[in-house]
């Protein structure tokens, strides 16, 4: 496999790589840590567990988990009709798909507020049977879902696309039910992509900041989640307490960048055997 | 690939009462989540008439903002495409050490707030930063103004163009390459009419995302930008500013100039991903990290 690479580039190539990696990515990032290193324990522990801070990392948290868990559901769904069935429209829906991709998140969630305020189009309906939406944790979970269902969409797509429709038949002409089939075929196959779906959607809801911001109310320790405290104690000049509770998001960032590396190398292995 | 099936027993999930409950559910669903917010954001730019909306987005203010975000992507979105064809280059056509490593840092920012990476270009070149003081010295500004802008777009945006390529060169290997080096062309012209053909239309996918990311992102330049009206404010932010002066139908005026852009941005995606780009050209996770292992 060692043989003599004979292409040339690789100190250009590299070169501007390092350098825009350094400067672009790994620069800031240092700087964050170092200036919530230099805070000293104490202190640190004492803004990142302060009252309103766990507050909103439990408003934070508890809104991704249920959007990932909706969109699970809802992603799988999507995935399933789009590549199992054929519908008018089919080709519409698998290119809206991406929308919440490619919509700014500052117009989506002014979009989401008009739609689920208490006199909206569908905020009006849910008024009447009791269901505040708006300015509320639910307001934060649809905004969480709608930005990050594509994850789930597309990593689940391809593999269902490429299912053999043989394990199907041998399972059916050993007479199991559908149910089972999906249950004990289809779903194992499915579980590495769906599980990698599910870490990127979560990740993507734990930080989103701008679909949330308007749809949320932004009551502290009610609606406020973790970026917009960040943004606030910015606004405050609290440069301590901003660089403290971002070092906070960063962290669990990178421990979901982790999970997910992991679970994909996992998938990888799983389906390289097949 | 399922056509022959149909000649025999259904697959699962085929039975038409089943089928049919589940398309209706999922795009009733569909429809409620991601076309009404489309929807909703016509009707509102357009509830005071198209005279009203025309006033809107030729306000100075608004094409200030406008001016800004093609600016700033003017600027961010070429030397993103540089970055990535130079890291998609190094981390495909070599061997070294650390490369895993390398290519899940340029993947970073894909999974980072955009409000954190407002916060840490605030501690490099705010006035509390590292190199804030001497900027500031010089004479330069690089917060709450043009540069503040780029550079947290660059950030968010990083790993756009690079994604898209490595994966595709990756799986074409190097073969081409060396044959066209070892003919005699120097390096440029083998990736000009080797490489290039090759990968064009991948490439194009990566630029219309990372454009697409650059003109509409909000929280990372939120933070850098100062929301200097008529000044430091993109067209997102503009959005905000004019939704919290309680000018609605202003913001979503200026937001569907946006989701134009969105749309243009997915028909892009579409005739891109007919010409073989994107997801479906693409092994079903991350190749990076088997391929080199398997050649």
């Amino acid at each position: 496999m060692r043989r003599r690479n004979v292409l040339p580039g690789l100190k250009l190539s590299l070169g501007i790589t390092l350098f825009y990696v350094a400067l672009i990515v790994a620069l800031p990032l240092g700087a964050l840590i170092f200036k919530a290193a230099s805070l000293g324990p104490e202190a640190y522990w004492n803004i990142v567990s302060s009252e309103r801070a766990v507050a909103s990392y439990r408003v934070t948290v508890t809104a991704a988990a249920i959007a990932t868990a909706f969109n699970l559901v809802f992603g799988v769904a999507l995935a399933w009709i789009l590549v199992r069935y054929k519908f008018p429209g089919r080709r519409l829906v698998d290119a809206i798909v991406d929308l919440p991709f490619a919509l700014p998140t500052a117009v989506a969630g002014i979009a989401l507020t008009a739609l689920f305020a208490p006199n909206g189009w569908l905020g009006a309906p849910l008024m009447d049977a009791g269901i505040r939406v708006a300015y509320t944790p639910l307001g934060i979970m649809i905004a969480m879902a709608f930005t990050s269902v594509p994850f789930i969409v597309r990593t689940v797509q391809p593999v269902l696309e490429d299912l053999d429709p043989a394990l199907e038949e041998a399972a059916q002409s050993l007479g199991a039910s559908d149910l089972s089939i999906f249950m004990r075929v289809i779903l194992p196959i499915l579980g590495p992509s769906i599980l990698a779906g599910v870490s990127l959607c979560f990740a993507r809801s734990l930080g989103e900041f701008g679909a949330v911001i308007f749809i949320a109310g932004n009551q502290p320790f009610q609606t406020e989640i973790t970026a917009l405290l960040t943004y606030i104690r910015l606004e405050e000049y609290d440069y301590a307490a901003a660089a403290a509770i971002a070092s906070v998001i960063l962290i669990a960032a990178f421990v979901m960048l982790i999970v997910t590396n992991l679970l994909q190398a996992r998938g990888l292995r799983y389906t390289a055997r097949s | 690939m399922s056509r022959q099936t149909h000649t025999k027993s259904p697959r699962v999930g085929d039975g038409a009462l089943f089928r049919r409950t589940l398309i209706a559910l999922t795009l009733i669903a569909g429809t409620v989540l991601v076309v009404a917010p489309l929807a909703i954001i016509a009707v509102q730019a357009f509830s005071r008439g198209f005279e009203y909306f025309a006033a809107t987005i030729t306000d100075s203010d608004t094409r200030h903002a406008i001016f800004l975000t093609v600016v700033t992507a003017l600027i961010a979105v070429p030397i993103n495409t540089i970055f990535g064809v130079a890291a998609a280059w190094a981390v495909t056509k070599f061997d070294f050490w650390g490369k895993r490593f390398l290519i899940v840092v340029i993947e970073i920012p894909f999974s980072i707030s955009p409000i954190v990476a407002g916060v840490a270009y605030l501690f490099v070149y705010g006035l509390q930063g590292i190199f804030g003081p001497m900027f500031q010295d010089a004479g330069i500004r690089v917060l709450f103004a043009l540069p503040g802008i780029v550079l947290a777009s660059m950030f968010v945006t990083a790993p756009f163009v690079a994604r898209e390529l490595i994966p595709l060169m990756q799986a074409q290997g190097r073969d081409l390459e060396e044959a066209a080096t070892s003919l005699g062309a120097s390096g440029f012209r083998t990736f000009w009419s080797v490489t290039l053909p090759n990968i064009k239309w991948a490439l194009l996918y990566g630029v219309v995302l990372c454009n697409a990311r650059v003109m509409g992102e909000f929280g990372a330049v939120s933070v850098v930008s100062g929301n200097i009206r008529g000044q430091t404010n993109t067209l997102p932010l503009h959005i905000e500013l004019l939704y919290h002066d309680y000018n609605t139908v202003g913001a979503f005026a200026a937001a569907f100039i946006l989701a134009g852009l969105a749309v243009v941005t997915i028909i892009a995606k579409v005739f891109l991903e007919r010409q073989g780009a994107g997801r479906r050209a693409r092994p079903t996770l991350a190749a990076p990290f088997v391929a080199e292992k398997t050649q």
